[in-house]
């Protein structure tokens, strides 16, 4: 076991009926570092992201984050350990503003008590205000600003994919896990993605954890890379190691006979 | 066109941040508060109970609108109030005290409901509550001993610190209190976490979930906030009404609710009032019809329901959202004139989001 490791997975396994969607999965991810999960269609890596922030009960294996063991929390309680995601099919709040969605970012932090909450005491006025604060510096980082009033179902996708990683952003994550950022961008926006993933990295020191297709993003950022192919590991290396892995090039392209 | 310059974070937070938002409500509560003095004793009761359905639909607005989570049991929640509230007064608890208690009750029993419903979704739930109020129906009406069954409960005088409130007005000022109240916590509620709770678990349990919602205990927290502002919704009802039975509180009350909150636009507060104002004015309209109408149209049975049915239809056809989505048009049309246009509100389609997740 890596000693800088800061989430560790092993023999994570979960049945769907027969089919095993994810199957003895092993692998660390290092503080600081990007890490890659790689693979075809249906080959579980969403799987994964779901399985460590508990929306699925794995049936075997064991998930720890620092001293956290994952299995043992409900799923709304994985945020505090340092935890926070961004999903596939965008999971915004659709009637909602930009700024109550990042406001929600900032749950887990806030008090919550529904009693002086609609007393509206100063306590309250002032934990939002403190809260807002915070919640404006992503803002900046990912130049929402004139988003910043506007309904999601107003926005285009491109916006809302950065609303969702600013979202996941605002509650201080240490480990920040993104399901497909660049899915769906074209050029352009895939490249800004690639220098707030990288500004995320160095400023904030978050971890990150990513499911992408987009080679070109993966190789000039992650670190280290994973590949799995129906459910198993394939191999983890530097993002060349496993664009060259024989096996690797089999589960995309078939095996040639 | 009103631009607004905001230059501190307390700007988003303030209520009634725009000059015209402050004329209008200032108008509004100046002409409620003035009512006593220029309307007769009869529409002034009106008003009363108009404010009286306001509340019980913030209440189910909160639930429904807000939550997400479809209730056609509210009707329960008005029932136990107002015989909870009646039962206590005739023992001789003082009202403020009874009103407390109700209150209490009242939101115990929505917890309880949103505890075993807060795993269900969509049509269970409309199910599940519908039995609910079933249940408490048929509890009012056999529980002869307590709630005098079908033979009715005389509720008693309304009194205030030992003080009679006979007059009309005192009841209407009573009224008005409360609705203040309801309206001012309930929109402190949605500029606070517990109200983006509610919303996050309406728009993605899923990613609420991962943000660090207990999606759970926020159903149960909005079942019972919404049972106790439409307990005492009941508690004012049963001032009006003065003689309860049962029947009053049945599945047909509960659909004029849902009808309130639907025909005044979900997911506002502001659309329960408009859908309140709806509900109690179309009777009065009605019956000023039948004295113009043809007496073949006009004495016809049938023919409120039938205007109330007409009404659903249209505004689920052109304006699903409510009273309240034609208040916003027309407002941003005087605020941004001239440059509105029809596509103005032409929104990009989405659609229900299904449960992908299990």
């Amino acid at each position: 076991m890596n000693s800088a490791a800061t989430l560790s997975v092993r023999n994570l396994s979960i049945m769907f009926g027969g089919v095993h969607a994810v199957e003895d999965v092993s692998f660390d991810v290092n503080s600081g570092e990007v890490f890659a999960i790689i693979g075809p269609n249906g080959a579980g890596k969403s799987t994964i992201f779901n399985l460590i922030s508990r929306l699925y009960e794995p049936s075997a294996g064991s998930i720890h984050y620092g001293d956290h063991d994952l299995l043992k929390l409900p799923a709304h309680r994985v945020v505090q350990t340092g935890i926070a995601r961004t999903f596939q099919n965008i999971e915004l709040f659709e009637q909602a503003t930009v700024l109550q969605n990042l406001l929600v970012g900032r749950h887990n932090k806030m008090s919550r008590n529904p009693f002086s909450n609609f007393a509206f005491l100063p306590g309250v006025k002032k934990s939002e205000l403190e809260h807002r604060r915070k919640v404006e510096d992503i803002i900046d980082l990912l130049e929402l600003a004139r988003y910043r009033e506007e309904r999601i179902a107003d926005l285009p996708y491109g916006a809302r994919k950065n609303v969702e990683l600013a979202r996941a952003l605002c509650a201080e994550p240490s480990l920040l896990l993104l399901d497909e950022p660049a899915s769906g961008l074209n050029n352009e926006e895939t490249d800004d993605v690639g220098f707030w993933l990288e500004d995320i990295k160095h400023d904030l020191g978050v971890t990150l954890v990513m499911v992408e297709h987009d080679m070109n993003l993966v190789g000039s950022i992650a670190d280290r890379v994973m590949a799995i192919n129906d459910g198993r590991l394939i191999t983890i290396g530097t993002p060349d190691e496993v664009r060259n892995n024989p096996e690797v090039q089999q589960a995309y392209l078939g095996v040639s006979e | 066109m009103q631009v607004l310059f905001k230059t501190r974070y307390e700007d988003d937070i303030r209520f009634l941040a725009k000059t015209g938002e402050k004329v209008r409500v200032g108008l509004v509560v100046a002409l409620l508060l003035a009512a006593p003095f220029y309307l007769p004793n009869y529409y002034l009761g009106e008003l009363g109970l108009l404010l009286v359905y306001a509340i019980a639909g913030i209440g189910l607005m909160i639930l429904t609108g807000h939550t997400g989570q479809v209730s056609f049991g509210h009707a329960a929640f008005l029932g136990i109030g107002a015989y909870c509230h009646s039962i206590l007064l005739s023992h001789g608890v003082p009202f403020s005290l009874s009103v407390i208690l109700t209150a209490l009750l009242c939101g115990m029993v929505g917890m309880a409901l949103g505890r075993s419903a807060s795993r269900m979704h969509g049509f269970y739930l409309a199910i599940a509550t519908m039995a609910f109020l079933i249940l408490v129906e048929t509890l009012l009406g056999e529980w002869e001993t307590l709630t005098g069954g079908h033979a009715g409960f005389k509720v008693p005088k309304l009194a205030i610190f030992g003080q009679p409130m006979k007059a009309v007005w005192q009841q209407y000022y009573v009224d008005l209190f409360f609705i203040f109240i309801v309206v001012l916590g309930a929109s402190n509620l949605f500029r606070s976490p517990t109200g983006r709770s509610f919303l996050a678990v309406r728009d993605s349990e899923l990613s609420a979930r991962s943000l660090g919602v207990n999606v759970e205990w926020v159903k149960i927290q909005s079942f019972g906030i919404s049972a106790t502002i439409t307990g005492l919704a009941g508690i004012l009802l049963a001032h009006h009404l003065s003689y309860l039975s049962p029947e009053v509180f049945g599945v047909l009350e509960s659909l004029k609710l849902m009808l309130m909150i639907v025909v005044g636009g979900l997911g506002s507060i502001l659309g329960a009032i408009f859908g309140a104002i709806l509900v109690s004015l179309l009777p009065i309209a009605i019956s000023f019809l039948k004295d113009i109408l043809p007496p073949v149209i006009g004495q016809q049975a049938g023919l409120e329901p039938l205007l109330f049915g007409l009404i659903i239809v249209l505004f689920v056809l052109f304006e699903p959202q409510g009273i309240y989505g034609r208040w916003v048009k027309l407002r941003f049309f005087f605020e941004t004139f001239p440059y509105y246009r029809k596509s103005s509100f032409v929104r990009q389609k989405s659609y229900l989001k299904t449960e992908r997740m299990r």
